[in-house]
Parts: C-alpha cells; sequence; structure tokens
C-alpha cells in the first residue's frame, strides 16, 4: 500500500490549483452569466437566474460567433496544409538541419505575439510589397487591399498558430518507421498511394493534436481580428472583451464565454469521437 | 535440386534465363563499396542463402533486388527481364523485412490484403483466408500488428508478400528477432512453405546453421562479393576458401609445404609429416597451403593405437583442454609444433575420454582433408559468436 497515500497527497498542489483557478472562476463566470443584466458594476448584481442572457448573447452577437467559427476553421485548415508540408520534409527530408529547422519553427515564439501580429500589418500594408505584387499581378485591384479583411484575419491567425500545427504533426511523422513505407512500396503501392494508405493513417495523432491546437486558440483570438482586421471582421473574443471592459455588461460577455466555451467542447468531442483518437483525451 | 555445374550452364546459355540474374552489381556508399561487381544466378523455384556476417553487402544485394536500393552499376534481370531500374511497385518481388515491418494501423487481413489491393485482384477474401490458414492465423484476421507474438508476426510478414506469388521473395533475416526455439520451428515452418509453393526464395543470414539448414544452394558473401556458391554439403565439405572454412563450422587450418603432385592427389609436408589431400580438394596452387580437416573427422587416439583411418596419422599431440557436451566431447590438442587442433569426438560409447594431460595420436582419412590457398588468412571468417 505505498503508493495509496502519498499518490494523493501528490495529487494534492494540483487540484487545488484547478480549484482556486479554474473551478471558482468558472462557477463566478457561470453566475455571472445569470445576473440580472441592469446592475451594473458599481451598484453590484443581483442574482435572478436570468436565462434568458444567453439568448439575448446569441440573438445580438451570432455574426461574430459564426465569423469566429469560420476563421478558425480556415485558419487551421491553412496550418494543416502548410504545416503537414512543413512537418513532411522536417521528419524525412531534413537529415542534419532537422533541429535547425525545428528551432525556426519555434523561433517566433522568442518575440511578443503583439509585436509578430503587429509586423503584419506592415507586411499587409496597403503600400507594402505584397498588395503592390498582387496588384501588378491582377490579383487585387488597383485599389484593392489586404488590410481589414478576413484574408488579412486568417492569414494572421494561421502565421501565429502554425508552429502549434507543426510540432504536433512533426512528432507524429517522425515515429513513423520508414521501413513501413519501403513496404507498402514493396508491395506495389506508389508512393502517393503509399503515403494515403500509410503515412496518413499513421500521422493521425498528429492531425488531431495540431488541429485542435491551433482552431481553439484561433476561435478565440481576437488580437489579430483587431489588428489586421475592420469592424467588420471582429471576432467573438473581441466582442466579449469590449462587453467586459468597456460596456461594462458582464452577464452578456459571461453567456458569450459560456456559449462559446460549449460550442468548442461539443466540436472536439465530435471531432475526436469521428477520428477515432479517443485515446489524445 | 540446383548444383553449380547447372548454373554455370544456364549462366552460359545466353538466351532468356528464367531465374534471377545479377550482373556486375555494384554499390557504393559515398568511399565505401558494399557490393562490388556481383555475378549471380538464382534459379527459378530454388531455395537460395546468401549467407555472410554483417556488413558483407548481403542485405545491400537483397535491397537492390527489391528496388529499394538503386545500383551504382550493373544489371539485375528477372525472368529475362532487365527489371535494374524499374520502381520497386512495379517489380513481382516481395520482401519479409527483418523487424517485418508489419503496418500497424491495418488488421492482420488488411496487412495480408494490401498488395492484392493495391493491384486490384479479385477475390482478396478468399485468397486472403488460403493464405491466413497456409500460416495458420486465421483467427487473428481481426487483430492488429502488436497484439500478436513475435512468431505470429513473423507468419503475417511471410504471409503478406506471399499471397502475391513474387516472382522472387526476399527474405531479410526473417528469423532473427526470434528466440533460438522458435527461430528452429520456424527454419522448418518456411522451408515447409517454400516447397508447397514452388517459389524463388532468397534468404539473407548471418546464421550459417540457418542458412544449411534451408536453403539447398547457398552462395557465402565476404566484403561484397561471393566467396563461393553450392549446396551446403558441398560448401561444408569442400570450401575453397579459408573464409568460408571458417565462416562455414569450423575448422583446422595447418601450415603445410607441397611435396608432390599427382593426377588425383597431393602430398604435403606437414611440419614433418606427409600428409595427402585428394587433387579435387586441393585448391591452392603455390609450393605451400593450408591443410584443412574439420574437428569432427580427426579421430582421437592413445599412442601407437590403430585408428579406423588409413593414411594420415600425426603423433605427438597433448590434451590441453577437455569440453563434455553430451552428444560429443570436445578437445583441444596442441600438436608438437605449438599450436592446438579441435577434435570432436561423438560419444558413441566406443572410444574412452581423455583427460587433460595426455600423450594422444590424431588421425584422419586423406579423403576428408581440403588445401587452401597459404596467401589467405587463416582466421578469415572465424571467431564468431554463434547462434547469437
Amino acid at each position: 500500500m505505498r503508493s495509496g497515500r502519498t499518490g494523493y497527497l501528490l495529487l494534492l498542489p494540483g487540484l487545488l490549483w484547478l480549484l482556486l483557478f479554474f473551478v471558482v472562476p468558472f462557477y463566478s463566470l457561470v453566475a455571472t452569466s445569470l445576473y440580472d443584466p441592469a446592475g451594473s458594476d458599481f451598484r453590484g448584481y443581483e442574482m435572478t437566474y436570468r436565462f434568458g442572457n444567453y439568448l439575448d448573447a446569441v440573438t445580438d452577437y451570432w455574426r461574430p460567433l459564426v465569423r469566429s467559427l469560420m476563421y478558425g476553421a480556415a485558419a487551421t485548415a491553412v496550418c494543416l496544409v502548410l504545416g503537414y508540408v512543413l512537418a513532411y520534409a522536417i521528419a524525412f527530408k531534413a537529415g542534419r538541419w532537422k533541429n535547425l529547422m525545428l528551432v525556426l519553427v519555434i523561433a517566433p515564439f522568442f518575440t511578443s505575439f503583439l509585436v509578430r501580429t503587429l509586423s503584419w500589418k506592415l507586411i499587409l500594408a496597403d503600400d507594402g510589397v505584397v498588395v503592390d505584387v498582387l496588384q501588378t499581378l491582377q490579383v487585387l485591384g488597383d485599389d484593392g487591399r489586404l488590410l481589414a479583411t478576413p484574408v488579412a484575419v486568417v492569414a494572421g491567425l494561421a502565421y501565429n498558430f502554425l508552429p502549434f500545427m507543426v510540432l504536433p504533426l512533426y512528432a507524429s511523422l517522425d515515429k513513423i518507421d520508414h521501413r513501413l513505407i519501403e513496404a507498402s512500396s514493396d508491395l506495389y503501392a506508389h508512393p502517393v498511394v503509399g503515403f494515403f494508405k500509410v503515412t496518413w493513417p499513421l500521422s493521425l495523432p498528429g492531425v488531431v493534436a495540431g488541429t485542435l491546437l491551433t482552431f481553439i486558440p484561433s476561435v478565440g483570438d481576437y488580437i489579430n481580428a483587431e489588428l489586421l482586421g475592420s469592424p467588420n471582421q471582429r471576432m467573438i473574443g473581441g466582442v466579449i472583451q469590449s462587453l467586459f471592459t468597456d460596456a461594462n455588461d458582464y452577464p452578456a460577455a459571461a453567456a458569450l464565454s459560456v456559449i462559446l466555451m460549449v460550442l468548442i467542447v461539443v466540436m472536439v468531442l465530435a471531432y475526436v469521437r469521428r477520428a477515432g483518437t479517443e485515446e489524445l483525451l | 535440386m540446383s548444383s553449380v555445374a547447372e548454373q554455370e550452364s544456364a549462366a552460359t546459355e545466353g538466351a532468356a534465363y528464367d531465374g534471377l540474374r545479377l550482373r556486375g552489381l555494384t554499390k557504393s556508399f559515398g568511399g565505401f563499396t558494399a557490393v562490388d561487381r556481383l555475378d549471380l544466378d538464382v534459379p527459378r523455384g530454388s531455395f537460395f542463402a546468401l549467407l555472410g556476417p554483417s556488413g558483407c553487402g548481403k542485405t545491400t544485394t537483397l535491397r537492390m533486388v527489391a528496388g529499394l536500393e538503386a545500383p551504382t552499376s550493373g544489371s539485375i534481370e528477372l525472368a529475362g527481364q532487365d527489371i535494374t531500374r524499374t520502381k520497386p511497385h512495379q517489380r513481382p518481388v516481395n520482401t519479409v523485412f527483418q523487424s517485418y515491418a508489419l503496418f500497424p494501423h491495418l488488421t492482420i487481413f488488411e496487412n495480408v490484403a494490401f498488395g492484392l489491393r493495391r493491384r486490384r485482384v479479385r477475390e482478396v477474401r478468399t485468397k486472403v483466408e488460403e493464405m491466413l490458414e497456409l500460416v495458420e492465423l486465421t483467427t487473428h484476421r481481426g487483430r492488429l500488428p502488436a497484439q500478436l507474438s513475435g512468431g505470429q508476426q513473423q507468419r503475417v510478414a511471410l504471409a503478406r508478400a506471399l499471397i502475391n506469388e513474387p516472382e522472387v521473395l526476399l527474405l531479410d533475416e526473417p528469423l532473427g528477432a526470434l528466440d533460438l526455439k522458435l527461430r528452429r520451428s520456424m527454419q522448418i515452418e518456411v522451408k515447409r512453405i517454400q516447397t508447397e509453393v514452388g517459389l524463388t526464395f532468397i534468404h539473407v543470414t548471418h546464421d550459417q546453421e540457418e542458412a544449411m539448414t534451408m536453403a539447398d544452394t547457398v552462395a557465402v558473401m565476404n566484403a561484397g562479393g561471393i566467396e563461393q556458391l553450392g549446396a551446403p554439403s558441398a560448401l561444408y565439405e569442400n570450401p575453397q576458401s579459408t573464409f568460408v572454412a571458417n565462416f562455414l563450422g569450423q575448422s583446422n587450418l595447418i601450415e603445410g609445404t607441397v611435396i608432390g603432385r599427382s593426377a588425383d592427389l597431393v602430398s604435403v609436408d606437414m611440419h614433418g609429416v606427409a600428409v595427402s589431400v585428394p587433387a579435387v580438394r586441393s585448391h591452392a596452387d603455390g609450393a605451400k597451403g593450408w591443410i584443412g580437416i574439420r574437428p569432427e573427422k580427426v579421430l582421437v587416439g592413445e599412442p601407437g593405437e590403430e585408428l579406423d583411418a588409413p593414411g594420415n596419422t600425426i603423433p605427438g599431440g597433448v590434451v590441453t583442454d577437455v569440453s563434455f557436451v553430451g552428444v560429443s566431447t570436445q578437445y583441444l590438442v596442441r600438436m608438437p609444433w605449438g599450436q592446438e587442433l579441435q577434435v570432436f569426438a561423438q560419444n558413441t560409447g566406443r572410444n574412452r575420454l581423455f583427460r587433460t594431460g595426455e600423450q594422444v595420436e590424431l588421425s584422419w582419412r586423406p579423403e576428408y582433408a581440403f588445401l587452401l590457398d597459404h596467401d589467405q588468412d587463416a582466421s578469415a571468417g572465424a571467431q564468431r559468436v554463434d547462434a547469437s
């Protein structure tokens, strides 16, 4: 019975931490979402179990909510395509450059998130190189722009969360025994067929982990929409933030937060169940 | 059965050869030549073993036949067709990989069906069931490879390759990961399957016992080339180089000076004792040579004892070591010229056991001895850890 008590004792610090910084705030968030919205920060709120707050939040803010999910999905898709190619190259083709390339993938983290996003503002600026080139190529009209468009926001999200896609994908791909790929070509599989029959299924845990790590933070992100978009690209995180800090409408902000959280949890569960990778949870 | 003579005649025919033919096959990695101008004919339907120590180029040769490695030069011809540059997935060749390389995400059934599905063969289900029956794994069809034991995984790997009925089946140390007992039973199993399906098997191994038990032709490889090729018994009884003499079993190699050659006998002075070797077993042209004799062919007796071996008798031995191994007793006998010879005596009950320090006389029949080139290293191919 050596491990019995010690095990629980070791759990204690973590449990306390979760209680203090997850359970208590979460409880207060759910409670806030049911307050009477007539109250205010100064006069205090009254608990009236007003579930109508949720209906109000959805009717008022369903557009940014749907927009967030769509931007998040688009950014995740972009990350998956770019990240898979990059992770594949690092795992199978980089040879002795492997470690250097991995460092380069994480290198952006050495600077602040805000600074990186601000620099995208320069890259996508109306008189910047990218817009210039696209205008010359007639992809964009003469007064076409990238800033303040969904493209800019999705590009920013994809850029910021790409490492979260690449790293799990790399870990999955790097684990694949190269002899399995040799075996598939020995068994009459064209390299392309071999990829879809062997490499892709074996990399699925990485795909699932990577898409979750990209999708969840991108849906909740508001910095990219704020800096690279216009009010038309406003995402749900931005709405919640301004409801809390500018409008002082705590119940609405809390209700929106809970809605977003539930939506994401439901989507993630459905996705993981479908991908058959429950062991990740 | 195939003999060296048959192979040579097949090689000189020039017309379409229905087996596997390698010509001048070379593979270099940077400055290192793994396989050096290899010529080899593997007759259709034979069980062929490539035997050699690690690093001798046997696996590289196999990978070139499979198409997983591109030859630096030379050609590979299969059933009359040049496949040197053919992509691996287009070759009628399948491999049983050393570590099996089973697809971990597919069931046993799907692993075995993989090749058939890629070629869009019909009646996959019937064929896979038949194959699973052959390797006695029908009840495991729905499991994943990780749920099987090493021996079962090995059989799946074999079934997955065999089901495609390739022109040539390549086995890359397929039994290397199994324990000794399982390995012995799998050797018999694989041999049985080969006889049953009648396909050409090329088996790469470093285990001489495995090669000799399973294959009908063994090619001993060393340093990127073939040392000697032939039936296991021919290789063992009449090795043509010190490497083969030592790598295949054990040999006593004793320095000698040739004193006379007749049509069918070579007489050699071996440290003052005249011994003779049949001319067909002499592979040395020079004035000196290595007289080779297998330890189990040497008889040991008391000085002056009449041993059942007319011909070569060598007096003056002293027993320096005795190991009793049950079926036989292994002696080390120090000869007057200082060399220690190995003697394996069958425990038939007819001969008494000798003790360390006893004076003995050795003897062997001339027809068992062989003569090897003195320029070769007498210890080449020796000092392996056996059956590891």
